[in-house]
């Protein structure tokens, strides 16, 4: 079995998985239960000057019967007073002394992070995390990504926060900015010991169009709110990685954004997250989900031949390069199994709308020259059982994948290698060589 | 749920809705299965070509009323369809989903959900909008699908159309004939009124060639309609056919649907003869309704039956006996009480009451009462295959009459007369007409 545990600059944790500074970590109760299920640390819901919440809070979004792919909130930082917290925080930490409690921050001045922070450390909390990413409410006080998105700005308060801890500081970025460098790369500059994100999105999620209020309603009106869950897994990954590769970024990354299974995990990892974060799932389906995410990550390792989280960790950041540097000789070709395809067409529509109108159905003629190897198979079974099989002019495929993605039985289309040895050559290769110019043919 | 009232007590009423309507969260659900496939094989093996996958998006993206007239504009009776059409060996039977050993989409329920809800919302009526009138006058003899599909696509197109039976409901075999468990006679008279807000209008009770004569009809109207469906059960001349507890079936069927005097009692063991749809339903009707021992009796097997396998497979799962080459010589009776069915082998089986489903007679006078009007040596209209064109320039046909067999295919046979009428007569036909959507679309 593989080691699950990690130590993300110097905070020990049992495992990869940590929940995220939201509604699931608001209380000590509920920190207890997820570590009793099998949570390895959490991030306390943010402390500072107690707020008021509006009801209603969330909106989300639903895909094709899909509840909550995205989802969204207009809940500000903790509603409960800091003694109490504070107190639980400690009673938690003593109770679970092996886990990670880290305990996330928002206040204003100078002379707050001073005391915040030390009130905090006396509890015996494991790290910090600064909350420099609340896109909603906060900002117009200030507070959350109003400092996260002007680097200056956070570079000071973070530095503020460095100066006063004795523990690890972690900066939580938000993704509300141009270029996720700059804030990621002042939280170093800054001495942080380590980064978080995505903090949510702005977004509105929809519109009641019979009230004709966005979501969530509150009352006769509404705001933006911060974005997450399944739907921002992309962005948050791609943020990630391109702080994972940065040479200046010498600080280990806590990633976020979407995490719902093993799977997700194990992506963030591979493209430099140290530890993940984890909310809207457990929102949706409780803490419990834990069990297969450490259980799936722990049998994915084991297949993989690695024995701890670290062997992971930025193991697909090699091959995320620039678009100049990819491989233009490398090329692959659409292949529908003539036994697997059902015949719905859907790939024959989407190829002929969208792309090249390459797939085809029945006896059609093939242009001269071009290749179709499973033609005969595909009329044949078509001719036979009336099922409408599909089958791709590989000549004129020019490898986009759209079908493969929209296939709806898996295995059915697969994209073969027809490189054919052709040697690598990029982008950047052809304008070193003068080749790059429309018109030469090389 | 129906504005004309139907008396209560009838045996019809015992039996349960056999695929309830869905619910919205259900309906929404299932639309999300659907594929959208494109060149759909559900929407050719659809006699009418409803749009399926068109109308279950539009279920998915709470566009109801979108779906509603997908579906009607193709098929008037699409409500009745949705619930009598034997999905199984047409549009679900062609889903992608077969080929993957998976379910497929449940369309008919889908369709249900989508006209029902339509109807219940009340705004069924101003989904197809009307062309103004045009003048023009048709008649349709038989008030079933065919005829009401003719009607109600020329009325759209501003004909005055009068839809004539002798039975005093609408709806023809919807109304009498359908398994209550799959749609009870309300159903039917729920969708006519749909129809009579298209400007379909009915004369009940109304024998067309006695009550008004063929020659009147024709020169009454511009052109005429003949739906008028089968004639009565087939009885069997064997010894002691005549008398009490032996009964056509779709004579039985329409008592135990529409007449609240039918009864069971003193019914506990039934024989059903034949071996087509009607022979199951009527099967399936008297052991849903409580008859201990129901057998249905064939004098061939299995493979050479006309009813649908998947309905044999049902009636089996409500106890129903099936016996295979089963030739009827005889009824027993003491005392001209009915006792039994004495087969040609010599078997016999006990019963009160044995129902006769081996067919039904042609219309064949009726017809021919209209000059130039043919029919076939089984008494089949013959007709164009194309338009339902009769011998006479001014008649057009249909339906069971013409030899068809599902209410799907007579709603097309009353879609395409409709088009070939509106053509003949010159009547201009809008761009969008309902007429017009689905399959075999001919411009005028």
């Amino acid at each position: 079995m593989a080691d699950l545990s990690i130590d993300f600059a110097g905070i020990k944790s049992p495992n990869p998985f940590w929940l995220a500074s939201a509604p699931p970590t608001n209380t000590g109760e509920q920190i207890m239960r997820a570590f009793d299920a099998g949570w390895g640390g959490a991030v306390w819901k943010t402390l500072g000057e107690p707020v008021v919440d509006t009801s209603s809070r969330f909106g989300a979004i639903e895909v094709g019967g899909q509840r909550m792919v995205g989802f969204n909130n207009i809940e500000l930082i903790t509603d409960r007073p800091l003694e109490v917290n504070l107190r639980e925080i400690r009673e938690a930490k003593r109770r679970y002394p092996r886990h990670a409690v880290i305990v996330s921050l928002m206040v204003e001045t100078q002379d707050d992070w001073r005391t915040i922070i030390q009130q905090v450390e006396d509890t015996g909390a494991d790290a910090l995390e600064l909350n420099f990413g609340c896109p909603h409410g906060m900002c117009e006080r200030g507070m959350g990504s109003a400092v996260g998105q002007e680097p200056e700005v956070l570079k000071t308060v973070a530095g503020w926060a460095v100066e006063s801890a004795s523990i690890p500081v972690l900066v939580k970025l938000t993704p509300n900015i141009g270029d996720i460098l700059e804030p990621g790369v002042a939280a170093v500059e800054a001495g942080a010991h380590g980064l978080s994100l995505i903090n949510t999105i702005k977004s509105i999620t929809g519109v009641d169009l019979d009230r004709m209020v966005p979501y969530p309603v509150v009352g006769e009106r509404s705001t933006n709110g911060g974005y997450c869950g399944p739907a921002v897994k992309p962005i948050a990954l791609h943020m990630v990685a391109a702080l994972a590769r940065d040479p200046r970024v010498t600080i280990p990354i806590s990633g976020i954004g979407g995490i719902s299974t093993w799977r997700d995990a194990a992506e963030f990892i591979a493209l430099g997250a140290s530890s993940v974060q984890v909310c809207t799932a457990v929102m949706h389906r409780g803490f419990r989900i834990v069990e297969d995410l450490c259980d799936g990550l722990s049998h994915f390792l084991d297949s993989k031949g690695m024995r701890s989280v670290a062997e992971l960790r930025g193991k697909a950041l090699g091959a995320y390069v620039e678009w100049g540097d990819l491989d233009l000789s490398y090329k692959v070709s659409a292949h529908v199994d003539p036994a697997k395809c059902i015949g719905c067409e859907l790939c024959l529509v989407a190829c002929r709308d969208a792309s090249v109108d390459a797939i085809h159905t029945g006896p059609v003629p093939l242009a001269a020259g071009h290749v179709a190897a499973t033609r005969d198979q595909a009329i044949a079974r078509a001719a036979g059982s009336g099922v409408h099989v599909t089958w791709v002019d590989e000549t004129a495929c020019t490898g986009c994948n759209l079908c493969s993605h929209l296939c709806p039985v898996p295995g059915c289309i697969t994209m073969k290698d027809v490189t054919g040895g052709k040697p690598f050559e990029s982008w950047n290769d052809r304008i070193a060589k003068g080749t790059h110019k429309a018109g030469h043919h090389g | 749920m129906s504005a004309t009232p139907l008396p209560q007590g009838r045996l019809e009423q015992q039996l349960e809705d056999g695929k309830p309507l869905y619910t919205e969260g259900e309906a929404v659900a299932e639309a999300h299965r659907c594929l959208f496939c494109h060149d759909a094989p559900c929407i050719t093996a659809c006699p009418t070509g409803i749009d399926i996958p068109r109308f279950i998006r539009k279920i998915g993206t709470g566009n109801l009323r979108g779906s509603a007239q997908t579906i009607l504009s193709a098929n008037l009776l699409g409500y009745s369809c949705a619930r009598v059409c034997p999905v199984e060996v047409l549009c679900a039977g062609a889903c992608v989903y077969n080929a993957w050993e998976r379910t497929p989409i449940a369309i008919g329920r889908l369709q249900r959900y989508a006209t029902e809800t339509l109807f219940a919302q009340g705004e069924a009526g101003t989904l197809l909008p009307r062309a103004a009138a045009n003048g023009k006058r048709i008649a349709c003899v038989g008030a079933g699908p065919a005829s009401l599909a003719a009607a109600g696509y020329l009325a759209l197109e501003g004909c005055e159309a009068t839809v004539f039976d002798r039975n005093p409901l609408p709806g023809g075999l919807n109304t009498t004939g359908v398994a209550p468990y799959k749609m009870p006679a309300e159903g039917s008279l729920r969708e006519f009124e749909f129809l009579a807000s298209l400007g379909v209008r009915f004369e009940g009770g109304v024998e067309v060639g006695r009550d008004v004569p063929a020659a009147k009809l024709l020169a009454d109207h511009d052109a005429v309609f003949l739906g008028p469906g089968l004639g009565g059960d087939t009885t069997l001349a064997i010894p002691g056919a005549e008398g009490a507890g032996v009964q056509g079936a779709t004579a039985w069927i329409e008592r135990m649907k529409l007449d609240p005097t039918a009864s069971l009692a003193g019914v506990t063991r039934a024989i059903v003869v034949g071996g087509g749809n009607t022979a199951i339903d009527a099967a399936r009707e008297l052991a849903q309704l409580g008859v201990a021992e129901v057998s249905l009796l064939y004098r061939r097997t299995q493979a050479d039956m006309s009813g649908y396998a998947h309905e044999l497979e049902a009636a089996r799962a409500e106890g129903v006996r099936f016996v295979e080459r089963a030739v009827p010589a005889a009824f027993v009776r003491e005392n001209s009480v009915l006792k039994a069915l004495r087969l040609s082998d010599g078997r016999e089986f006990p019963c009160e009451l044995v129902v006769l489903a081996i067919g039904q007679a042609s219309l064949a006078a009726l017809a021919q009462a209209f000059p130039d009007v043919a029919t076939d040596a089984k008494g089949r209209i013959v007709v164009d295959a194309e338009t339902g064109a009769t011998g006479n320039a001014k008649v057009w046909a249909g339906g069971d009459a013409t030899g068809g067999e599902l209410v799907v295919t007579g709603v097309q046979d009353g879609k395409r007369a409709a088009r070939a009428i509106a053509k003949a007569l010159g009547i201009p036909v809008r761009d969008d007409a309902p007429m017009l959507a689905g399959h075999g679309t001919v411009r005028t």
